[in-house]
């Protein structure tokens, strides 16, 4: 323990990488661009400045504690530092919030009312750029873009993508792919993450919202609504609440408000997945075939195998993720309704993901013109909608969701986060075979929020051997070892978003993503499997009805071919 | 191959011998300088001529020949002269040669031993006929730059026998630590323009744990209007090589990188040549000189980018990265290329190795003054008499150097500042208090420039300091990597700023808000090419804020540089009334009664200059 | 475009460098010797070798000076404006040569694709300053005038 004084008052310190984090542990919120704890320091902002007792300006996020230090870390230099950055920064700013997506959220708008910026003393000089919005997820707005590097690091150091990067050099940097391509011509997957660092309105999720207007408006149209698992344990940080707090019950209820006619879970979906993907991985394992068996409800990771690894691409899962195995199940279901009411069915998903926007545009999900999935809206477009319609969060009631569509088992439900998919499996291979004791041991392996988790099971006096891998970069150096043949497995779950889609791209953005925030989303799912009566998918009822009244042994369109 | 210190002693003698057997010696300069004024061809045509004279001996110093040599040496520094060629044992420095001078060169000099005195330099009457008696070179102290210029710098044998490796083969006798505490002693500070104490860099890398370690030699040399590292690279090549290897051995590091700008294909090809004969001699690779220690050199070429030569950026190249400086810590002692403990010097700051080890700490620290060891070489450039490459203790005053040296500002005019440090530099103003300013890190500091990398320009009169400012402000904003926003934006703020005042269009406020940028980029940038970037900005606003005003408030460029402060009018003494350039002004400005003089309206005058250009008696002048 | 062949040249330097990915720059550089410029299909094509993504070696090629991701013209003139050569009135002559090959702001090579023009700080050849240099050769001590000389020198040989 070392201690150090921090504007005039000692602190205690141990192991902080660094003095940001220890100002920060201060409930000094001392502001910053570009600095995210799990990615490297890049240090450009140089908004994290502090002053030294000496007189030297050091940034706090690059800058070791050591014993007896003195910063200061709002001295009237300090003052007038950031200021000016701040101005510097505006001054090259398409600085039209009021027309802007990220208004009110966005970390420039807030640093300049904080430091009260009220004026800029500069020429506009920059040259407008063209909006790139030709990604089926995300828009990219360079005028907004302020060259924190953050969408950079995350998308080469977290997703090993590499799609976007710097380019040229002094203030022509520009952040982008490469070669001036448009993001949907490059190995881009959809992922979301770039979106969730960035600190302004220069990469957003693309706002579809008016598409589901137009639909509810639609007379004829009867609005039909799945939500993902990951959407109830965070659409309330929208609203003040903390993450992990379950919200279901007024989704269902706003949902009604705005006018989707329906509202079911993907979770059950998601039980139909855990099912089929058992069976296709045991007669795999029997048959001793293209092992491992990649899990293939990620689409940001099955796009990330097709780029970079298609000789894996028959190791990937034939099933249909929930999302699409619920356009699937739906359709069935309404097409004969549809043609009695005179109708046509809406399928909306509700999704914590951007790539699922684009996994629902994949031309194998889409029969003679019509989608599995008509549209997906993120978590954080719904909250849009939510504050558009006027409701109120706080007091509106909780609603039960619809039938058929609306029970799940606690198996689904957990597939909203890493090790949930494995887990959910585990559970169905493992029933009756295991007690309850050694079960829940196997289960925690998979738990939890390390880079790579492990287990193995025994069946029939063979042994499984199962990873769970989150974040592309992890699944990415996972394989090189497998192929180098350091490590093998019979069953891999990959997520690309760290943490599982708790954390995916269309997740509202909380001033800073941490570990701790996945953490408490992830336990809010936990908490929704601790309560349900249900705990595995076979033991779903409504699964069984599926089964039997809807797919009446047409199993195989739950599969891509 | 030379196995160990006898043997390399012993071959030292060798060529030494053979050396002053070769009774005449003619030392072609092929610097850069010299070279594009054709040198090459002058050095082919006096071999050719000696060769047919029969007298010519081969650069093999393995044979004991008598006769005369022809070599191609390094630059003298004195480039402005060139092509220069000197000739020993007389110590003649012929100037500006031609081709056309070969014959007599050879003829009078070489076989008569007669000076040709209209070659030699001369300045008020006086004919120097020795290259020691010339002004610029008797003033200088040449420690590092001694070979460049007198050696043949493609020729391993003459630096061995002229002494070379023997400080290696001397510090591989010692203890890594001791040569640290060696180099700690002399007092020897880095000369790429931060001063820091060499000896304790390197100590800080031998205390690393780490079994791989690299030393990095920094030639990037960026700063505009310095040259001195590519002479010592292009002239004496093995110097480097030397101190590089004496420091692999003192800090346990077994491979070297040189990073050699792209703009220098000569030093490149120099630095290749030397590295691959002392691999052939035993001096690089394994077991050198049978101590054991292994050590091996590869040159990495820059393209193009200033911001290369700080340190991490340098580093990032290397590695194959965009050369964007990088936060620090971690040091470059404790992770620096490829995230190992890497020793970064500057190539003058290696080539003062080899002195150091031979002359011992005590006599070393005799030069220069406290603090401030050794000597440093300058580039002396601008409106001065003298340009070129100069080398004189540490502390000598700056009056000396521009006078006693550079001779002066030319043409009569008067002096007016000096720019010291390359662009992160200050512009110093000419007063007592300067002139006698001893040039050393600290001294320069206290006066708001710095050594820089060595980068000495010489101002007069006619120069504008606001416009000053300005081209270096553009060098550092084109310059910056654009990682960090202080520099990115602060720079293209600055010039943007600086460029209205040179058009007439700045306000009082917008001298305060550059000082404000200044301020903050100064303090707030992540490396070094952003907090100096202001410095020539912050300093020309102290010393010549007169100027500035000028600018400002009056609108006008005293110097009379400032296009667009100026005025176009008519000498209605010349002026015959032709009324061709009232045809030609775009914007009607012009008018008159035709054989009147004409008259320009000052206020509607755009400054395109087209009427300039199209009298035909030159009666329009810009003031 | 580029032929196929062009995989095989560029084979051969890859392999000249240990298909080390941390050779990059070393090998963009001597493709840039062989076709004087980056073509892209090139630059994709060491990302996928070296495995690597194009937008790194984007942002390596579009970050140093020395590499031009368009075709660049037969002679390469390189006009110092350091501060040398600045002080010594190098603007003259770039005005000069960009009066005489018509160039602009936004056109550093001249319609003939005979010369492309590039403005340096520095090119360590201060003491001749104002210094310009074509492929490489340093000529010392320019004027406005004889630096249009020089130009219509190489002009007349490219003919
Ligand atoms: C923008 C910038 C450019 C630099 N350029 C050079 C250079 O060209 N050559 C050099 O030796 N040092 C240069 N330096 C200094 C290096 O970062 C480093 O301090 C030096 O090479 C260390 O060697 P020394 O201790 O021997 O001086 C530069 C620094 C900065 C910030
Ligand atoms: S990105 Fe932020 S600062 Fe920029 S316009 Fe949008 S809200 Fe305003
Ligand atoms: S915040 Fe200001 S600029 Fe924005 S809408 Fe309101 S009044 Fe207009
Ligand atoms: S969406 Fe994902 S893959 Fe695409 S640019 Fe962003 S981080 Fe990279
Ligand atoms: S797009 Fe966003 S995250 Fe990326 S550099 Fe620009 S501001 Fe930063
Ligand atoms: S992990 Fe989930 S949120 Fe992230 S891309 Fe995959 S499916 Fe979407
Ligand atoms: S100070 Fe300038 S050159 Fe240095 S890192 Fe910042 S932007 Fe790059
Ligand atoms: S400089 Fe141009 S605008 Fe001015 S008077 Fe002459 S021709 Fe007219
Ligand atoms: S062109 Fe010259 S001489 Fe003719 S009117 Fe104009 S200034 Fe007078
Ligand atoms: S957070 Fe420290 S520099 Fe950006
Ligand atoms: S190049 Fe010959 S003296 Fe400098
Ligand atoms: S400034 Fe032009 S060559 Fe150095």
């Amino acid at each position: 323990m070392a201690t150090m004084i921090i504007d005039g008052k000692k602190v205690n310190f141990s192991d902080q990488k660094n003095i940001l984090s220890l100002i920060r542990d201060c409930n000094i919120d001392l502001p910053t661009f570009c600095y995210h704890s799990e990615l490297s320091i890049y240090g450009a902002c140089r908004m994290c400045s502090v002053e030294t007792s000496d007189g030297r300006i050091i940034a706090s996020c690059s800058e070791v504690p050591k014993e007896g230090m003195e910063i200061y870390t709002n001295s009237p230099r300090i003052r007038k530092y950031r200021k000016m950055i701040l101005e510097l920064l505006l001054a090259n700013h398409d600085r039209d919030c009021t027309a802007c997506e990220r208004t009110g959220k966005c970390q420039l708008q807030k640093l300049a009312r904080r430091y009260g910026i009220n004026q800029i003393r500069f020429n506009q000089l920059i040259e407008e750029q063209e909006i790139d919005s030709s990604s089926p997820s995300i828009l990219r707005n360079p005028n907004k873009c302020i060259k924190c590097g953050d969408c950079v690091m995350v998308c080469e150091e977290i997703q090993g993508v590499g799609a976007l990067g710097f380019s040229h050099r002094g203030t022509e940097v520009q952040i982008k792919p490469a070669f001036n391509k448009k993001l949907s011509e490059t190995n881009c997957v959809n992922c979301g993450q770039c979106r969730i660092v960035c600190p302004t309105a220069a990469i957003t999720i693309k706002n579809e919202t008016q598409k589901v207007w137009d639909a509810i408006y639609d007379k004829n149209t009867r609005v039909i609504a799945q939500i993902a698992p990951a959407v109830r344990v965070a659409l309330g940080e929208e609203f003040g609440m903390k993450p992990g707090e379950v919200t279901i019950g007024k989704i269902a209820s706003i949902l009604r408000k705005i006018g989707v006619d329906e509202v079911y879970d993907t979770a059950l979906t998601a039980d139909l997945t855990v099912i089929e993907e058992s069976n296709e991985f045991l007669d795999r394992f029997s048959k001793n075939q293209n092992l491992p068996l990649f899990t293939s409800c990620c689409p940001a990771w099955v796009k990330f195998v097709e780029n970079k690894y298609p000789e894996l691409i028959k190791n990937v899962s034939t099933c249909k993720s929930p999302q699409q195995m619920f356009g699937t199940v739906a359709r069935e279901f309404f097409n004969k309704k549809d043609k009695e009411d005179g109708k046509k069915t809406f399928i909306l998903s509700i999704m914590p993901c951007t790539a699922k926007k684009a996994e629902a545009a994949r031309p194998e999900f889409n029969h003679d013109g019509v989608r599995e999935v008509d549209l997906v809206l993120t978590t954080q477009e719904l909250a849009i909608m939510i504050k558009e319609v006027g409701v109120n969060f706080h007091t509106i009631g909780e609603e039960s969701l619809d039938m058929p569509f609306g029970i799940a088992s606690g198996a689904g439900i957990i597939f909203g986060t890493t090790g949930g998919v494995t887990e959910a499996v585990l559970r169905k291979l493992l029933k009756d075979k295991f007690n309850k004791e050694d079960s829940e041991i196997i289960f925690n392996n998979v738990r939890g929020l390390e880079a790579v988790k492990e287990a193995s099971i025994e069946i029939d006096g063979k042994t499984i051997r199962i990873a769970v891998v989150h974040g592309l970069k992890d699944a990415d150096s996972l394989i090189r070892q497998i192929k180098d043949g350091e490590r093998y497995y019979d069953m891999i779950e990959v997520m690309a978003c760290k943490g599982g889609c708790i954390a995916g791209g269309g997740q509202p953005v909380p001033r800073i993503i941490t570990k701790e925030t996945r953490a408490l989303r992830a336990s809010g799912l936990y908490n929704i499997d601790k309560i349900n009566q249900i705990k595995n998918s076979d033991d779903n009822y409504i699964v069984k009805s599926i089964y039997e009244k809807i797919l009446k042994g047409n199993n195989h369109i739950l599969h891509v071919k | 191959m030379i196995r160990n210190y006898d043997e390399l002693l012993s071959y030292g003698d060798l060529y030494k011998k053979s050396l002053d057997k070769q009774k005449k010696k003619v030392l072609v300069c092929a610097g850069t300088g010299c070279l594009a004024g054709g040198s090459l061809a002058i050095y082919e045509k006096i071999k050719e001529l000696v060769k047919e004279s029969g007298l010519l001996v081969d650069v093999d110093l393995d044979k004991e020949e008598e006769g005369v040599g022809v070599k191609k040496s390094g630059c003298h520094g004195f480039c402005e002269a060139g092509p220069l060629v000197r000739i020993e044992p007389y110590n003649y420095l012929y100037l500006h040669v031609r081709l056309e001078d070969c014959e007599e060169i050879v003829c009078r000099t070489l076989k008569e031993g007669k000076p040709i005195e209209r070659l030699m330099y001369h300045s008020n009457d006086r004919i120097y006929k020795t290259q020691e008696e010339i002004p610029f070179y008797k003033k200088q102290t040449r420690l590092v730059l001694h070979n460049c210029g007198h050696i043949d710098a493609e020729n391993i044998q003459e630096y061995i026998g002229n002494g070379g490796y023997k400080a290696a083969a001397l510090a591989l006798n010692m203890t890594p630590q001791e040569i640290c505490n060696l180099i700690t002693d002399s007092g020897l500070r880095g000369r790429g323009g931060g001063g820091y104490p060499a000896g304790r860099k390197w100590s800080q890398v031998l205390a690393q744990n780490n079994p791989v370690k690299y030393v990095v030699c920094n030639g990037d040399e960026g700063d505009p209007g310095a040259f001195m590292d590519r002479s010592i690279m292009e002239g004496d090549p093995h110097k480097v090589i030397e101190g590089m290897l004496i420091s692999g051995f003192a800090t346990n590091a077994n491979k070297g990188y040189i990073y050699v700008r792209a703009e220098y294909p000569m030093a490149v090809h120099r630095l290749q040549l030397a590295i691959e004969q002392a691999k052939e001699y035993g001096l690089l690779g394994e077991n050198i000189l049978g101590s054991g220690f292994n050590f091996n050199i590869q040159i990495a070429q820059g393209a193009g980018a200033f911001v290369c030569g700080e340190g991490s950026a340098l580093t990032s190249s290397i590695e194959g990265e965009r050369g964007m400086p990088r936060v620090k810590p971690p040091r470059t002692v404790e992770k620096g290329l490829f995230e190992c403990p890497t020793v970064l010097n500057n190539v003058e700051t290696f080539a003062n190795v080899p002195i150091i080890i031979l002359k011992g700490a005590e006599e070393y620290k005799k030069l220069g003054i406290e603090k401030n060891t050794g000597t440093k070489v300058f580039a002396l450039t601008g409106n001065v008499v003298n340009t070129g490459l100069i080398e004189v203790p540490m502390g000598t005053s700056l009056g000396e150097v521009i006078f006693g040296i550079g001779g002066g500002i030319p043409n009569g005019k008067k002096f007016k500042a000096v720019q010291i440090g390359g662009p992160s530099g200050g512009c110093l103003i000419f007063d007592e208090n300067h002139l006698n300013l001893p040039l050393s890190f600290d001294s320069l500091e206290e006066a708001g420039a710095m050594i820089g990398s060595g980068g000495m320009v010489i101002m007069d009169e006619d120069t504008c300091m606001v416009e000053v400012a300005r081209f270096f402000m553009s060098f550092t904003q084109r310059e910056s990597c654009g990682k960090c926003i202080p520099c990115r934006e602060g720079t293209k703020r600055m010039l943007d700023i600086l460029e209205e005042i040179t058009k007439g269009n700045g306000t009082m406020d917008d001298l305060n808000l550059l000082y404000e940028i200044a301020d903050t980029v100064k303090n707030t940038a992540l490396c070094g090419l952003g907090k100096t970037a202001p410095n020539p900005v912050l300093s020309t606003l102290q010393y010549f804020y007169d100027e500035y005003l000028a600018h400002v408030v009056d609108k006008v460029c005293p110097a009379k540089i400032c296009k667009e402060l100026a005025e176009i009018t008519i000498d209605p003494d010349i002026c015959k009334g032709c009324s061709k350039c009232a045809k030609i002004c775009p914007v009607k400005a012009i008018s008159g009664k035709i054989k009147e003089p004409y008259h320009i309206d000052k206020n509607k005058c755009i400054k395109c200059g087209a009427c300039i250009e199209v009298c035909p008696f030159k009666a329009i002048k810009e003031v | 475009m580029l032929d196929l062949s062009f995989k095989e040249r560029v084979n051969e330097i890859i392999s000249r460098h240990n298909n080390d990915k941390k050779k990059i720059i070393s090998i963009i550089q001597d493709v840039q010797k062989e076709y004087h410029y980056l073509p892209e299909e090139v630059l994709v094509y060491i990302a996928d070798t070296l495995d690597i993504s194009h937008a790194k070696i984007y942002g390596i090629a579009t970050f140093y000076e020395n590499f031009s991701l368009e075709q660049k013209g037969k002679n390469i003139i390189k006009i110092c404006d350091g501060t040398a050569c600045h002080v010594r009135d190098s603007i003259p002559i770039f005005k000069a040569i960009y009066k005489y090959l018509n160039l602009s702001d936004k056109k550093n090579t001249s319609d003939d694709m005979l010369f492309t023009v590039e403005t340096v700080s520095c090119l360590g050849a201060c003491g001749l300053a104002p210094v310009i240099t074509i492929n490489d050769v340093v000529y010392p001590k320019m004027t406005p005038e004889a630096v249009v000389e020089l130009l219509q020198k190489y002009k007349k040989e490219a003919m």
